[in-house]
């Protein structure tokens, strides 16, 4: 149970991601997914290079997803901001079927894992696995690291203006240009990142991503749109609720009871369960 | 009327020549390459239905193919139906799964109404997976006997296949008629302006979740066929996610909202499909070059090559719709 705590500080660190760009520009960024997984294997391409401790690795990551950011911000995204809704999730499907179709050209489906593991420890009847502590310390701090950028640097503040009103952020000189830019650019790194934790605790494949994709939602509606430190708490909540679930269901039957989850949440509480709390 | 529209007739034409072609002469090979041309205009028809008249994109649309697949089996070998009968029950009972979903996950709107759908997909599959009367994830067989009692499998298979151009047909059709019905004008209602349409009057919850259920029988009816035709089916295989996706292509390759589009786009994403598949240093690729084809189409010509032809020959929109 406490286990699942800790898985779900990185659920919550992945949905930040997707909830920043959400909220920021109203695009659903269907390449989450493949990003995540992207991230997974980043970290093991970058552990089997340098046998470095699998934490500091992070930083590159980190920084290879925000380049990646720009990128498919300027492939995909740039070009259909102003129109529906529909064209940019279709867009970065599209993205996201290249990335997963390249990934399975190079490491087909098979699974892999990143073999780096700290040390342990036993408290009474329970076991905490290094890992995991790790896993979930590093998400915390880098959701705390975002939550100080976006409330008191200039960048951060500008991405939140433009997130309130576009419009009126350009007036006031700021460039919706660059802070977009900039905005999905640390929405993919957060996923990279979020990926790299979880290939240091489970197997994966370049499929995995997919089922992350899933759980990022479901964060992000419980948590309610453009709200990243929500976003962390709500994930913390999801892995929670995995924790205590499994011992009675079979691991098979958790996406539908995420998806249970999403519909519900989605009609009963269009804004998400804090929406009372933060306005 | 129906009948004075000339994609009528093409449709029409088209079917026939779908069955006369590899009968005479018996060809095997190429109705082998047909039956799975036309699943591919089946599921980017009934897809049509939800992007390109409703606005709505559904991820999951996969779900209804493999669930009548399941059904119909079940139906085919554990009852002993016959085919046919199999494959109606198999449309109507997914069709109103599809209805009772629809009411419940239609309330939401535009973006969120694609995630759930994605959901739906990832939670029918888990469920699948561990129900043990449809044999779990290793699935169920074809038993012999269902094909003896169509008299033997070669009649069998060709009598299948008369039925999914059959489907086919119907798909087409149906689009169609919707397309040139009161019911298609809520449709697109809904689709330019949602808010609008509410206003005048169209019960949106209601409309969507019809024709959500619409777009579910004839895909549904469309998966007993094929998967009866392949003789087993697993979960890995009925819910294939990428096909879901490749609906998505073709039908904007093809040019959402139109009859013809669909049909258009899935015929020649899957000549494409299976020409990249057999060469050997593309058939790793192949997903790449979908998803650079979508993300072409989406940027640079909303309207695929329907649209292209629009802007081309502006009569064309009278004949092509």
């Amino acid at each position: 149970m406490i286990d699942g705590l800790m898985i779900g500080s990185v659920y919550g660190l992945a949905a930040m991601g997707l909830s920043l760009i959400w909220g920021v520009m109203d695009v659903i960024n269907l390449t989450h997914g493949a990003v995540i997984a992207l991230g997974m294997f980043g970290m093991y391409i970058f552990f089997s290079a340098f046998a470095m401790n699998a934490y500091v690795l992070l930083l590159p990551i980190i920084l290879a997803g925000l380049v990646l950011g720009v990128v498919i911000y300027w492939i995909a995204v740039h070009w259909v901001i102003d129109r529906s809704q529909l064209s940019s999730l279709l867009s970065t499907f599209a993205v996201n079927m290249m990335i997963i179709g390249i990934g399975t050209a190079i490491w087909s489906t098979s699974p892999f894992n990143v073999n780096f593991s700290l040390p342990g420890f036993t408290l009474g009847a329970y076991t905490f696995t290094g890992n995991h502590i790790a896993a979930s310390i590093a998400a915390a701090v880098i959701a705390l690291a975002l939550e100080l950028f976006l409330y008191h640097t200039r960048p951060g503040k500008a991405i939140r203006a433009v997130a309130d009103n576009r419009e009126a952020a350009e007036l006031m000189g700021i460039s919706s240009t660059m802070v977009l830019t900039l905005a999905f650019a640390i929405g993919i790194a957060l996923a990279a990142a979020s990926g790299a934790l979880v290939s240091t605790l489970f197997p994966f494949t370049i499929l995995s991503g997919a089922g992350y994709q899933m759980k990022s939602f479901v964060v992000t509606v419980l948590a309610g749109l453009g709200k990243p430190f929500g976003a962390l708490v709500a994930g913390i909540l999801l892995g929670f609720l995995e924790g205590v679930v499994t011992p009675f269901l079979a691991v098979s039957w958790i996406p539908l009871i995420e998806f249970g989850l999403f519909v519900v949440v989605l009609v009963a509480f269009p804004k998400g369960i804090f929406a009372r709390a933060t306005v | 009327m129906i009948f004075r529209r000339p994609v009528f007739w093409l449709t029409l034409l088209f079917a026939a020549l779908m069955i006369w072609v590899p009968v005479t002469g018996n060809r095997v090979a190429l109705r082998e390459d047909l039956v799975l041309v036309a699943i591919a205009i089946i599921l980017a028809s009934n897809l049509n239905l939800m992007i390109g008249y409703t606005g709505y994109v559904n991820f999951g649309h996969i779900v209804f193919y493999g669930l009548g697949g399941y059904v119909g089996l079940y139906l085919v070998t554990g009852r002993q139906w016959n085919l046919v009968w199999a494959a109606l029950a198999a449309g109507v009972t997914v069709s109103l799964f599809a209805l009772a979903l629809g009411l419940g996950i239609l309330r939401l709107r535009g973006a969120y109404f694609a995630l759930a759908t994605i959901g739906v997909l990832l939670a029918v599959q888990s469920f699948v997976e561990n129900f043990d009367p449809w044999g779990r994830s290793t699935g169920m067989y074809v038993s012999f006997d269902s094909y003896q009692r169509l008299g033997g499998a070669r009649h069998a298979l060709w009598l299948t296949y008369f039925l999914v151009i059959g489907v086919m047909a119907l798909s087409m059709l149906l689009s169609l008629a919707i397309k040139t019905s009161k019911f298609g004008l809520g449709l697109f209602a809904i689709r330019e302006d949602e808010d609008a349409a509410v206003v005048l009057g169209v019960n949106t919850t209601l409309f969507k979740a019809v024709i959500y259920s619409i777009s579910a029988f004839l895909p549904a009816v469309a998966g007993a066929l094929m998967f009866f035709k392949n003789g087993m089916i697993d979960p890995s295989v009925a819910f294939e996610f990428m096909l879901s996706l490749e609906g998505i292509v073709m039908l904007m390759l093809g040019g959402k909202g139109t009859v013809v589009g669909a049909a258009l786009g899935g015929g020649l994403y899957e000549k494409l499909r299976s020409s990249l598949l057999t060469a050997p240093k593309l058939s790793n690729f192949h997903l790449v070059i979908a998803g650079g084809l979508l993300l072409l189409v989406v940027l640079f010509a909303p309207g695929g090559l329907v649209g292209w032809l629009y802007r081309l020959a502006p009569r064309a929109r009278k004949v092509l719709e």
